[in-house]
């Protein structure tokens, strides 16, 4: 159906121009795209885009020939969902420390249970090869109060890494 | 009083800049009442323009009074003719705007702010601010001059922490 959204990935080593020729395919073939996620991630391009105007079969048909050519591994999903579904996060949960195994688990576990959930998260490895430093940052949605998230989140860093909450007061005017 | 129309981006009456007011009348503060009805009508603003709602004129209605955690602040304000003077620090916040439905995004804005203005009667005022008030006042004050918090978005992964800790 026309008006349903498709989920496209596409993944590869990072090069000038991806961007600009997969969405250039796209406009061209008369579809539409909605909202997008792009990062450069560990020397990878990854894009997350909702685009509609027709069958998966056919959005994939569209852009193999130009996965291929810049080197994309290409997957399209159906999705049920759409525009205008904005959540607007209330906390923020920054994370920083030495990077060991377990961080996020221990992390996002102990947020999960006290009723947190993620809306975007975000995560580095700053510092060098040596001193590796996990950075993280989560933007989420709760209706616990701050000091019930805090004492959650108490024992998640274990002792090494720094976790901490603080409210997102979003300004309308 | 009445509860006005909020013209939504991309009106292109929210990006012209708005003419200071002179004339200090009944008029003006009827205007300024119908303002403040529309703030209140909407989904908890901290702050409305009255280019928001097509009035090109120099005119603001900001009160950060009644946040769920309470901030620092000078009450309800109304603020003709505003102008800030002086701005100091920075910090990331996220915003929303009435005229903006369904998107937030994060802005970098000025921590601390000095402003004057005129009341409703055209007598001088002059506040400090500072954090979330001084925020809504320089988002209300960005639409007298045709600017959205559009126009200042960050990238959803720029984060001020970062520098902060590792200066
Ligand atoms: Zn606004």
């Amino acid at each position: 159906m026309m008006n349903d959204w498709l989920m496209l990935t596409l993944i590869g080593a990072d090069r000038p121009g991806i961007v600009a020729r997969v969405t250039d395919t796209l406009y061209r073939a008369g579809w539409t795209l909605g909202e997008a996620s792009m990062m450069r991630l560990g020397g990878n391009f990854a894009i997350m885009m909702m685009v509609r105007g027709g069958e998966a079969d056919d959005l994939e048909a569209l852009l193999e020939p130009v996965a291929d050519a810049l080197g994309l591994r290409l997957h399209v999903d159906a999705i049920a969902g759409g525009l205008h579904r904005h959540m607007i996060p209330n906390y923020q949960v920054r994370v920083s420390g030495a990077d060991r195994a377990g961080i996020v688990a221990q992390v996002t576990g102990a947020l999960a249970e006290a009723g947190f959930n993620i809306l975007d998260l975000e995560s580095d490895v700053a510092g060098d090869e040596a001193n590796p430093v996990y950075v993280m940052t989560i933007q989420g949605d709760s209706d616990q109060p701050l000091e019930v998230l805090r004492k959650a989140l108490e024992t998640a860093g274990g002792g090494d890494v720094e976790v901490s909450i603080s409210p997102i007061d979003t300004l309308i005017g | 009083m009445a509860v006005l129309d909020i013209l939504t981006a991309p009106d292109p009456r929210l990006k012209a800049v708005s003419a200071p007011v002179e004339r200090f009348d009944d008029a003006l503060r009827a205007f300024i009442d119908d303002l403040e009805a529309t703030r209140r009508a909407g989904p908890a603003a901290v702050g409305i323009a009255a280019p928001q709602v097509g009035r090109l004129q120099r005119i603001v209605i900001v009160d950060v009074s009644g946040m769920r955690r309470p901030v620092p602040n000078h009450g309800h304000l109304v603020l003709v003719n505003p102008e800030i003077t002086h701005w100091e620090g920075f910090e990331l916040g996220r915003e929303g705007c009435l005229s903006v439905p369904d998107y937030t995004g994060n802005v970098i804005r000025a921590e601390r702010i000095r402003l004057t203005a005129q009341d409703p009667f055209g007598e001088p005022l002059a506040f400090e601010m500072e954090g979330f008030e001084a925020r809504a006042v320089q988002h209300e004050v960005d639409h007298l001059d045709g600017l959205l918090f559009l126009d200042r978005l960050v990238s959803r992964r720029t984060d001020l922490f970062r520098r902060k800790n590792y200066r």
